[in-house]
């Protein structure tokens, strides 16, 4: 067992884990941040993904050991004095999600996307996506949701 | 663009595009999916699986598994052998159908790679993990079956003591049915005088792919073994449960909280929730199993796998006159729950939207030894609506007409509903005129086949492509006698209950349940437009056994069109229910008063009480009429009467690299008719995913066996579901003939998408490619399959 220090969400952690441990299960099953999830064995789908020192990366492709002494930002940590996210409201605005799923890790690689590149195109939002798949919409509410985001276009036919 | 306004009253909430209720929880990562649950005690399960596609189990040795430290349990088939239960196949689709057992964990065989054949229990999900890798094997490894029309020859046999792969044989033959005339008489006579196309069609296999790994925890401590499964049928679980384990049906709950997406994935009881169930109940601790992607991928059962041998016959005109379908679909190594009728629930749907005069649908549904097939979206209709809507674009090749004017030479017209098909089926509404001719506007028809012919004319490397398809289906499953002509093992109604709490809230239940599709809000915005209760004030649940005690679950596109059926009658039973205590308490007589906007008033005064005010009074019940009940809560079972039938017409272009092989999506139109929309926002959602998963069906996707039975796209690296950067936006519209069978008008769209888009991409391809001579592809259309036809067509090699 190795002891780790991580600093999660705002909070600081200091546990015991198994050098083979990887991150995402010391968040879900030490933690209980289970807000982040697990949907491939093999880095693919992005499910995962939350923010190591403000940067994204798919927490099942990195070990709990190599979080020791960093700051992770999981979907837990985004409201701020119970206000939403930009990206978590623009993603409920435009309607991309449907089972919720993948919504962690998109909305976890969209700020990462929109914080490289604060004005994406189209293209560029769907390829600073590619890494993140999602089986329920498209990706037509989710590419919407990033121009909204950006400040790109406004919600259509909102009534509530 | 609207065909026919709805009627339904002071309608504020049917129609609104409200933001989900759902989505806070599932944006802040407040979730429950059943991964996410821990109890006290819990122990972790992890599968040893079948290596081989066809194997005797010669010997287990559990022994260096067992003696891992934290490992509490390690059984095979064979320890469970008399207390498993079995896997249930509900459709039976002839009375002779063959089918074999199927149990949970094997006991002397394995019949597909990636069957159960021990489990391991242990303190943590990874020490149950490294013991099942300690778990030693040995079989003796038989013939498998494995390619579709082989085993359909019974070569060889994928369960030998069936003594044939042949598991049954349905057929629908207009002319014995009386919906029609003779097929075999109409070829003949287009065979003389018309025209016959013939095509052999492959539906590759593919998988449902949902995101959320399956998983499932069971607790057997307390009075009920509670089971968490992330299903779309916890209804159906529970009642299979009981009648498979000897467990009494009260004696279980079956809860599916969030569950991460299903397209027919999840409409499965399964071998992994059945091994839980035993292990926590001989264990007494609560143990959870959650798959691996790889597992999921390759023991969930599988959709589509078909070949399709079809003859159309037609006048010289292109009127059809006849068409006639045999298909052999691949079944794997078991009948699922529904997957014996998946096939043939294509039947009725092969010719779609338009007038045939005699029509034949042959079936056989084969065993192999791969993965075990059912419903996948849309489940037996996109293997119709292709096949069909391919030929209509080889019928107008043909004829020499735009493939819109032959569909518009055979389609129904929309004042001929309701229409009768050839089929059997009656089609209440629809106006394929109006869907085609809105479609063709957005996509700019006109100037794209004009910038189609420059770029033929030009010889451009990158040839563009325009595919129709005009699609019809069946949705809302299903009237319950129509079920049981089918031999379904139950029936097709569902329920709904209201609960007015006394504090002016109310609680909808209802019998099927969300993995995505938005039932919480958009049952609060039916409720509150029938009851007049703000939209805020109701709350949705489903999904939980106890609470939502009656209900047969969501597949084929049925939540709303039934379900929603069953809410309405519930809401009008609280109304009539508090119309005579409304009565007594306003001092009025009941026929002077009217139901307006969540308040009772007598008529031509002032004087009311709101539905919320009559709640709490009913709950003091201190000033209730003589022989009221003190309760406004009602019930309601709605059996539909028919099926809905949603339509559209979905326009697709394609630009294909003629050097490359490579197929670009350039712009795709779906114009849908899926009468009154609920919620515009979340049927745009189900149409966008629908859409793309019909297009990568087209482009993309595939479950690969290799020759020896193991399923090389075993993960996400090999079964290439797309990503954003695969697909493109896309304009999506609708109109409107509202179902005539329902109070609401609805018609059901979770499938829509899926059954029009791979026609219309493959159509689309093969129409860049017609001057080269290429007029079949097999899909997925991957660039090398695409570059090997226009070689094949130019005499080369492929």
């Amino acid at each position: 067992m190795t002891r780790i220090n991580v600093n999660v969400d705002g909070t600081a952690y200091s546990d015991e884990v198994e050098p083979r441990t990887l991150l995402v299960h010391y968040l879900r099953e030490q933690l209980g941040k289970v807000g982040t999830v697990v949907g491939c064995d093999t880095s693919n789908c992005g499910s995962c993904t939350v923010h190591l020192d403000g940067k994204s990366v798919k927490a099942c492709n990195v070990l709990a050991v190599q979080a020791d002494g960093r700051e992770v930002t999981t979907i837990e940590g985004l409201v701020k004095n119970g206000e939403l996210h930009p990206v978590q409201e623009a993603f409920r605005e435009c309607h991309a999600l449907q089972c919720g799923f993948c919504t962690p890790g998109m909305i976890m690689q969209t700020i990462d996307l929109l914080g490289d590149n604060p004005q994406p195109s189209e293209e560029a939002i769907r390829h600073g996506l590619e890494g993140n798949l999602c089986r329920c919409t498209g990706y037509h509410n989710i590419v919407r949701a990033v121009q909204m985001a950006a400040g790109q276009v406004q919600a259509e036919g909102s009534s509530s | 663009m609207t065909i026919i306004e709805p009627t339904t009253g002071t309608q504020r909430e049917v129609g609104a595009a409200r933001r989900r209720k759902e989505d806070q929880r599932l944006i802040t990562g407040r979730t429950r999916w059943s991964d996410n649950i821990q109890l006290p005690g819990m122990l972790h399960m992890a599968m040893v699986r079948s290596p081989y596609a066809h194997a005797m189990i010669r010997r287990i040795d559990t022994e260096q598994a067992k003696a891992l430290p934290n490992v509490i349990s390690v059984l095979t088939g064979k320890d469970v052998a008399e207390e498993q239960g079995v896997i249930a196949n509900a459709w039976a689709i002839t009375t002779d159908q063959k089918a074999p057992a199927h149990l949970p964990m094997a006991v002397d065989r394995v019949a597909f790679a990636g069957e159960v054949v021990a489990v391991v229990v242990a303190r943590s999900a990874a020490e149950a993990r490294d013991a099942a890798e300690l778990v030693d094997v040995d079989y003796t490894e038989m013939p498998a079956a494995l390619d579709l029309r082989e085993a359909a020859e019974d070569k060889v046999l994928a369960h030998p003591d069936l003594g044939t792969n042949k598991s049954s044989f349905w057929q629908l033959d207009s002319a014995a049915q009386g919906s029609g005339g003779s097929v075999d008489e109409a070829i003949a006579e287009a065979r003389a005088n018309g025209i016959v196309i013939e095509r052999e069609i492959r539906q590759q296999r593919l998988i449902p792919a949902f995101m959320e790994p399956r998983s499932t925890v069971v607790d057997p401590t307390g009075e009920q073994i509670t089971m968490w499964s992330s299903t779309q049928v916890p209804h159906i679980a529970r009642f299979l449960l009981a009648a498979t384990t000897g467990t009494p049906e009260s004696k279980i709950r079956v809860i599916a909280p969030d569950v991460g997406g299903g397209f027919g994935g999840k409409l499965q009881t399964t071998p992994e929730e059945w091994i839980t169930f035993l292990a926590a109940k001989r264990l007494g601790k609560p143990v959870k199993y959650t798959e691996t992607r790889s597992e999921s991928l390759m023991s969930g059962h599988h959709g589509r796998d078909q070949w399709q041998t079809l003859t159309l016959a037609a006048t010289k005109e292109g009127r059809v006159t006849g068409l006639k379908v045999d298909v052999l679909a691949d079944m794997g190594a078991y009948i699922g729950l529904v997957g014996g009728g998946v096939p043939v629930l294509g039947a009725w749907m092969y010719n779609a939207i338009y007038k045939f005069d005699s029509y034949q649908f042959n079936c056989t549904p084969v065993l192999t030894n791969k993965t075990w097939v059912d419903a996948y979206r849309g489940a037996g209709r996109p293997e119709a609506t292709y096949a069909i809507e391919r030929l209509m674009d080889e019928l107008a090749v043909e004829v020499g007409v735009d493939p819109i004017a032959i569909r518009e030479m055979n389609w129904i017209k929309h004042e001929e509903f309701p229409f009768t098909t050839v089929a059997g089926m009656t089609y209440d509404s629809g106006n394929y005129e109006a869907a085609t001719a809105r479609a063709k506007e957005i996509f700019g028809y006109d100037d794209l086949r004009a910038e189609q012919q420059k770029r033929r004319e030009q010889k451009d490397p990158v040839q563009l492509g325009i595919g129709v398809s005009t699609f019809t289906e069946m949705c809302g499953l299903a009237p319950s006698r129509v079920l049981g002509q089918l031999n379904y093992g139950a029936g097709g109604w569902e329920h709904a209950e209201i609960r007015m709490l006394p504090t002016g809230k109310v609680e909808v239940i209802t019998g099927s349940s969300s993995h995505g599709q938005g039932h919480e809000t958009a049952w609060s915005q039916i409720v509150a437009d029938r009851l007049g209760i703000p939209f805020d004030d109701i709350e949705v649940l489903h999904g939980d056994t106890q609470v939502s005690h009656k209900g047969l679950d969501t597949y084929g596109s049925r939540s709303l069109t039934v379900g929603g059926e069953a809410l309405i009658l519930a809401a009008d039973k609280v109304i009539e229910k508090a119309r005579p205590i409304a009565a007594h308490l306003l001092e009025a007589a009941e026929g002077d008063l009217e139901f307006t906007d969540g308040k009772f008033t007598v008529r031509g005064t002032e004087q009311g009480m709101a539905l919320t005010e009559i709640a709490t009074a009913v709950f003091a019940a201190h000033n209730l009429p003589d022989g009221v009940e003190a309760s406004l809560d009602s019930e309601a079972t709605y059996d539909p009467v028919n099926f809905s039938f949603p339509h559209g017409t979905h326009l697709c272009a394609t630009e294909v690299d003629t050097e490359t092989g490579q197929v670009k999506l350039r712009k795709y139109v779906a114009v849908d008719d899926i009468g009154v929309i609920v919620n515009p926002m979340i049927v745009a959602g189900q149409v966008h995913g629908g859409i793309a998963q019909g297009i990568a069906q087209a482009l993309w996707e595939e479950a690969v066996y290799d020759d020896a039975g193991t399923l090389v796209s075993a993960s996400f690296v090999d079964y290439t579901i797309p990503s954003a950067a695969d697909v493109i936006s896309f304009d999506i519209d609708h109109t409107t003939s509202p179902s005539t069978t329902n109070t609401l008008g609805t018609k059901g769209v979770g499938e829509a998408g899926t059954i029009a888009s791979t026609p219309a991409v493959v159509n689309a391809i093969l129409d860049a490619l017609r001057p080269l001579g290429v007029s079949d592809i097999e899909m997925p259309c991957t660039p090398h399959r695409v570059w090997s036809a226009i070689r094949a067509a130019k005499g080369g090699q492929s």
